[in-house]
């Protein structure tokens, strides 16, 4: 088949009727156009919240402790006095466990430079910042050996510095808790809020034995942070460190439960499927309504043009060849508006985003999807009036007005 | 003349099954043109020369009897096949003239190559086209859309286009039906000019005065051929529309 001189043939018929033709595919540009620019917008804030999860680091698993109860009342998860550092060593001992940071926590008011702020006070192993994928911005974490010296040492989070250290550097300094000196040794990187709202620079944090020993006079730990060594083998440790714990503990019940990041992750991955999804049934109806514009106009066009076709019957074209050049109008009008529509939803969504100031992302897939998915619509619905025009008889149609 | 006819038809019937009542419109045409002829099928309306013209031209088919061009039996074919038999044997020119509008002369004339079952590449397309348009005296006027030119302009546009494949046949279907006298025999002198080149020409008219152009009338009534005879004193297209322009000078210097 001679599609090239098909193309040249419908392309000259379209430019024939520029404002029908326009108006024709702007059922498709809109439908496609609507449908890339808000598939950018929303991926770029699933994105943004991936990268949060992503944040908080996603080959991270959670140790938290049991349930504590006394008579008929059940204190939830975390209340019973289950795991001892001694777990969190054990831990550390696993295969494919990078770096473990035994965690107790509390709010302590905490008083500097004559001011004063009531804080998340945390005790972490040097490790914390590794594990929760958090830079120190000044200064440096604390050591090793901090924690077997019990060392009155802290590292304190951006909000922190701004309520006790406006406009001053507060590594070098002492922050007082509980009427302890703790020398300020670093500042964490401003990390912003959590996907709950919680602002994660307020907070200071020491070692978990200076913690446990000088601060709280507790045995037992709030939680185990451990990191394993990818989000791959994440599964592997967490059934790990169950059968450890178990057997550790001796309990026949589970007196703790292991948490990872990765379900959080799969819970949003779940949500923009999920949204992915419903945007794709939008662009299949806009599409469906699209393809309807054309199949009326390529009815209409095959009509006024009968005449057209007996002559190009009359001076020898098949059936075939008359049904292609009708497919192949109906087929450039859908890509072309699809490809206008792509165009109009990226450039709108990088607008919105530049204005706005939220994230956008080129979804290439979804824009591959609506290219490929408005060629076919244009020839699902050109096939039946191309059809048609096939079937016309030479003669009928050479004496048709 | 040659030995082998162009056209062959033998015992030609077609029946039309419209509602109720048969119309019986050709009734056993038996008729042979050999190459280099200009034929003339004359006859009033109902005759079945429109009928008999939608056969040769291999628009439609027989209801029965055979019919041989250029040694194929087309009474036998497909669609398709009766589709290549007129992109490649037949050039048709109508009355209506029936170009594409907006678009060029050169275009139009091109078009039935982009049918041919072997790919002919554009640039001989190209050179094809716009020798067809020389040998109608149009090369000037390639890029002009039919409706820049006048009636007798576009209806050589037309054989143009017919010419283009080298067909074996010129089908003409009252080909100055829409056209002045002037103009008429502008035409018949493209026709004259081409079957003195040896192009095998046949034409349907109802215009007597245009049959004599021709070389053989054949008069149809009824669905079946009265009479088939050479013309006598043959009219010289060239000849007529000097001494029509001599006349119309006569009568201008007159007034």
């Amino acid at each position: 088949m001679r599609i090239f001189a098909s193309l040249k043939i419908a392309g000259r018929a379209l430019c024939r009727n520029k404002m029908r033709s326009l108006l024709t595919m702007l059922g498709i540009i809109i439908g496609v156009g609507a449908v890339i620019g808000s598939v950018s917008l929303t991926s770029g804030a699933t994105k943004q919240v991936e990268d949060q999860v992503s944040s908080m680091g996603s080959s991270v698993i959670t140790v938290f402790s049991g349930n504590f109860t006394s008579g008929a009342m059940r204190g939830g998860w975390g209340s019973a006095p289950t795991l001892t550092v001694a777990d969190a060593e054990a831990i550390a001992g696993l295969k494919n466990v990078v770096a473990v940071s035994p965690e107790v926590r509390d709010r302590e008011q905490v008083l500097a430079n004559g001011l004063n702020w009531n804080t998340q006070v945390m005790g972490e192993s040097p490790e914390y910042p590794q594990i929760r994928n958090w830079g120190v911005s000044r200064g440096a974490m604390f050591p090793e050996q901090d924690i077997r010296s019990l060392a009155k040492t802290a590292v304190i989070g951006q909000t922190v510095v701004d309520e006790l250290f406006p406009n001053e550097n507060p590594v070098g300094q002492t922050i007082r808790i509980r009427n302890l000196p703790f020398l300020v040794v670093g500042v964490l990187t401003p990390k912003g809020f959590n996907l709950f709202g919680q602002d994660q620079d307020d907070t200071v944090v020491v070692p978990y034995t200076s913690h446990m020993h000088r601060i709280t006079t507790r045995t037992f730990l709030n939680d185990i942070l451990v990191e394993a060594s990818s989000d791959k083998t994440i599964n592997n440790v967490q059934d790990e460190i169950t059968d450890l714990l178990l057997a550790r503990h001796r309990s026949k019940e589970q007196d703790f439960t292991v948490r990872s990041q990765l379900e959080l992750m799969q819970a949003v991955t779940a949500t923009s499927r999920a949204m992915g999804f419903l945007l794709a049934g939008v662009a299949a109806v806009s599409l469906v309504v699209g393809g309807i514009g054309i199949m009326n106009i390529m009815l209409v066009s095959v009509t006024e043009r009968t005449r057209e076709i007996g002559i190009r019957m009359a001076v020898g074209a098949r059936a075939a060849d008359i049904l292609v050049q009708f497919l192949i109008e109906a087929v450039t009008l859908s890509a072309i508006g699809g490809a206008i529509g792509i165009a109009g939803g990226v450039g709108f969504s990088t607008t919105v985003a530049c204005i706005k100031d939220v994230p956008t992302v080129t979804p290439f897939f979804w824009i591959a999807i609506a290219f490929v998915s408005s060629a076919v619509i244009g020839i699902i619905s050109g096939f039946y009036p191309a059809w048609k025009a096939s079937k016309l008889d030479p003669i009928d149609a050479l004496h048709y007005e | 003349m040659q030995n082998n006819p162009v056209i062959k038809l033998a015992d030609i019937h077609k029946v039309y099954h419209t509602g109720e009542v048969d119309v019986h419109a050709v009734r056993g045409i038996s008729l042979e043109i050999f190459p280099g002829e200009f034929v003339a099928i004359m006859g009033s309306s109902g005759s079945g020369k429109s009928t008999l013209m939608n056969m040769i031209g291999a628009l439609d088919r027989p209801s029965s009897g055979n019919y041989l061009l250029d040694g194929i039996d087309v009474s036998t074919l497909d669609r398709d096949a009766l589709a290549d038999v007129r992109n490649e044997k037949i050039g048709f020119v109508f009355q209506g003239f029936n170009l594409l509008s907006r678009t060029s002369a050169l275009e139009n004339v091109e078009m039935p190559m982009l049918y041919n079952r072997h790919r002919i590449p554009s640039r001989e397309q190209q050179e094809r086209a716009t020798h067809a348009l020389d040998l109608v005296g149009l090369g000037q006027r390639a890029d002009h859309h039919p409706n820049q030119l006048s009636g007798g302009q576009q209806q050589r546009v037309a054989i143009a286009r017919a010419l283009v494949n080298k067909p074996s046949l010129l089908l003409a279907d009252e080909p100055t039906g829409n056209l002045d006298s002037q103009t008429s025999i502008e035409i018949m002198g493209v026709f004259q000019k081409l079957n003195d080149q040896g192009i095998t020409i046949i034409m349907v008219t109802h215009e007597l005065d245009i049959a004599r152009y021709t070389r053989r009338n054949v008069i149809l009534r009824d669905g079946n051929i009265v009479s088939d005879t050479m013309v006598a004193s043959r009219l010289n297209a060239e000849n007529e529309l000097q001494r029509l322009r001599q006349e119309q000078q006569a009568v201008k210097l007159a007034s």
